[in-house]
Order: structure tokens, then sequence, then C-alpha cells
């Protein structure tokens, strides 16, 4: 059995927003590439068109938000509504950074999976994603 | 069939972001799409760009893009990054150089791990670019992973191919070993408001009169790809190679040695499979341990494994 032949599974780590701090997400896309995923990063500054795209061209199994800035429920939604506009509607979603815990139960009904937030163990990031990853 | 082939053939984004995941994986069902869609191909300039890690070829590959949505042509680009040779997983940052094309309509980037391929590309490359050409690019480049002396791949697949050089990465005699210099048809200074361009410059002009009579002399082009300098002349090089290869039949052979390298690449993979598959694995334990334990040399082992395949 030939290594090449086994389907990786593909990740979108994207920022959306203006904040410009992102090691955070480099932390989440080395420990998913050390997973065995295969993790785009689009780098800083990414509007939700963009991510959308991105998302689409690159055909991902996961799309993963980080934001820093607070503007998330502000944010996220648009990047929803523009991977809906591209018909890509069965990707898993999760995101993380500094979210309030309030705001969970809208993201969790917006499509988002998990919300991780500081001091989150990597290992529990990339075990979600292979526990719900629709392969 | 599916009507994932139909939306691909109307042009549909997704459905080629669809299909190229399958044919990438290598699955029955790719090796059908690409079976389908193979008669659309063969009418996209495929060009190569190479060179080492940090030389700028993710910038370069997007500023040329640029220039060719300004001529009005549309683009894919097909960017290729190492994976890791333990988790098998990958890091694909290319698009970040990328980021002026983001919402193009006209441009479509897919970024590939090299999944251990050697050589800078990736196993599946040339299938992945055949459905690129199929899908009707004017033009699709093909950015390899950083590469050494030595990853002269690319040149088979790619019809043009940019060597990216920079400036004050070696002497003259690391340029005069030559080895991946011999397969550029282009030759990049880039970084070239860096210290040290113009030295480059006239060193790789020495290089290349050390070639042997009568081959085509690659051109030599300065370029700041971060400011998108030099990419109109770029641009004009590659025309005047694509012209070149058609007009001196380079264009047709070519096509023909990369045919028959592929076919060949592919019956070995089947014929290592049927190898697999008509041994057990105690048979192919007890043969490595003979070979291991110095009862049996390598070859030997080979061709009795080889031999006891049926046809």
């Amino acid at each position: 059995m030939s290594p090449t032949t086994t389907a990786h599974i593909r990740v979108l780590i994207a920022k959306p927003g203006l904040d410009g701090h992102d090691r955070g997400a480099k932390v989440v896309a080395r420990a998913l590439r050390d997973g065995g995923c295969e993790v785009i990063y689009t780098g800083i500054r990414q509007t939700p068109e963009m991510i959308a795209e991105a998302a689409l061209q690159e055909d991902v199994d996961v799309v993963g938000l980080s934001i820093l800035s607070g503007a998330h429920l502000e944010l996220f939604p648009r990047v929803v509504e523009e991977l809906k506009k591209r018909g890509v509607d069965d990707v898993l979603l999760f995101c993380g950074g500094i979210i309030p815990e309030d705001d969970t139960e809208s993201l969790l009904k917006l499509g988002f999976s998990a919300v991780f937030r500081p001091g989150t163990n990597t290992q529990d990031i990339v075990k979600f994603v292979y526990d719900h990853v629709k392969k | 069939m599916d009507d994932l082939v139909q939306r691909f053939l109307a042009g549909d984004r997704r459905a080629l972001a669809r299909i190229i995941s399958r044919v990438e994986n290598e699955t029955a069902e790719g090796r059908e799409y690409l079976r389908q869609l193979f008669p659309h191909s063969g009418k996209t300039h495929i060009l190569g760009i190479t060179g080492g890690a940090g030389s700028g070829k993710s910038t370069l590959t997007g500023a040329l893009a640029g220039e060719y949505r300004k001529r009005g042509m549309t683009v894919g680009i097909v960017a290729v990054d190492p994976s890791s040779p333990f988790t098998k997983g990958a890091i694909l940052g290319d698009r970040i150089r990328m980021q002026d094309l983001a919402l193009d309509p006209g441009v479509y980037v897919r970024s590939m791990a090299g999944r251990g391929a050697l050589g800078g590309l990736a196993p599946a490359i040339a299938d992945v670019v055949a459905v690129m050409d199929a899908f009707g690019f004017d033009v699709v480049i093909i950015e390899t992973i950083g590469a050494g002396q030595d990853e002269v791949e690319i040149a088979g697949t790619a019809m043009t191919t940019i060597l990216v050089n920079n400036p004050g990465t070696g002497d003259d005699i690391q340029a005069l070993k030559a080895g991946i210099i011999e397969i550029a048809d282009i030759l990049v200074v880039n970084k070239a408001d860096h210290p040290g361009a113009d030295v480059l410059v006239s060193q790789l002009q020495a290089l290349l009169t050390l070639s042997p009579a009568g081959s085509r002399r690659p051109p030599i082009l300065k370029t700041i790809a971060t400011k998108g300098e030099g990419m109109d002349k770029l641009a004009d090089a590659v025309a005047a190679h694509h012209e070149y290869l058609e007009s001196s039949g380079v264009l047709a052979s070519h096509r023909e040695e990369d045919a028959r390298h592929q076919v060949l690449a592919i019956a070995r993979q089947i014929l290592l499979e049927r190898i697999r598959q008509s041994t057990s694995e105690e048979a192919l334990a007890g043969l490595v341990h003979r070979v291991a334990s110095r009862e049996l040399d390598p070859h030997s082992a080979a061709e009795e494994l080889a031999s006891g395949v049926s046809h």
C-alpha cells in the first residue's frame, strides 16, 4: 500500500478582521499539521469573502477561524454566509480566540461545532477535528 | 456519471476544486474523472517556477499572475509545499503571498502538499495540472517546493521553467556546478534591489557562455516581485519561449517525452502494486530477513519477488 494514496484532512486556518496577532492561529495550524492534516494558512487580515473563496478553491474539509478583536459576532456570520453563497455548506467549522463564554450559544447556532479559548490543549483541537470531520 | 463533470465543463470552480481533490488522492473515482477530462487538456501553456526556499517563488507567481490578468488571460496556480516526513501533515502557506488575487474570478489557486514525492513536486502533480489544463485556463503556473541544486523534475511537467535566483546566496562556483540551472528556460534574479544583483547577473551570463554550442541560451531577467517590477518583461520572455517551442517543434517532442515518462512511471506503480498483492506478508518478511542477515543479496531477492507475479 503506497503512502501516497491516503486522503488527508484539509484544513483552512484563517484570521478574519483587523487584529494582527496570529500566534494562536499558527500554533493551532502547527498542531494540526503535526496531527497529520494538510493545513492551509492564509495569514492575517482576511475578509469573509477571501476566507470563503479560499475554502472553495482549496476544497477543505474543515475551516478554523481565529479572532482576538472582539468582532466575531460581526464577522463570523458573514463568513458563514459567504461560504453558503458559494455552496460550501458541508465543512466542519470551529473557532477560537478571545471569545466570551456568553457568545458560545450564538456561535454554535451559527454552525460552529466548537469554540476554543486560550489555555486549550492543542491535542484537544486535533482530536476534535478527527472526531467530527465529514470524510 | 454524476453532474460534477458537467459543472466542471460549464466552468464551475467548486466542481474543479472537488475533482482536483479526488485526482490528488489517487482514488478510482479520481482516475475516472481524469479519463473523462483528459481529452479536454493540452491547450494550456504550463509554466514551472522553481528556486530555493525564500527566493520569492510565491510572490513572483502572484505578481506574474497579476501581469497575465492585466493582459486579459486567466490563470490557474498549483503551489506545492512540503509534507512532514513523519506525520505526513503539511503547512501550505503560499496563498499568503498571493492576496491580491484572492477575489479575482480569473484566478484559481490550489495548494498541494508534496506527500513525500521527490523533485519538489507532488505525486499527482501531472494529473492535477491536466485537470486544470482541461478547465481552460490560458496559463497554469506550477510553483515547486523550495528546490536545491538537483530538483529538476519540474522541467518534465512544465513547458517553460523559470528558475528564481537571489543575490548573496553563493559565489560563482555554486553557479558553475549548474545542475538545476541547466533546466531553466528563463533565469530570474529576484530581489534585484538587494546588493549583489548585478554581480549575480554577470556570473550567470558568464556561466551561460560555457553552455554547449547551439543550445538555447536562457534570458536573464531582474525582478523585484514584491513591487511587481519586471513582470511585463518576464511575461514577454515566457511568450517568446512559447513561440520558440512551437516553431522549433520542441513542444511536440516535449509532449511525447513527458507522456512516455508518465506512462512508464504509472506502469511501474501498477507492477509494484501487483507484486505487493501477489506476495504474502510472511513471504516478503522471509525474503527481507534473508537480505538483512546477508544470506541473500537485494537484487536476487527482488528478482524472486517479481518472478512470482502472474500476468
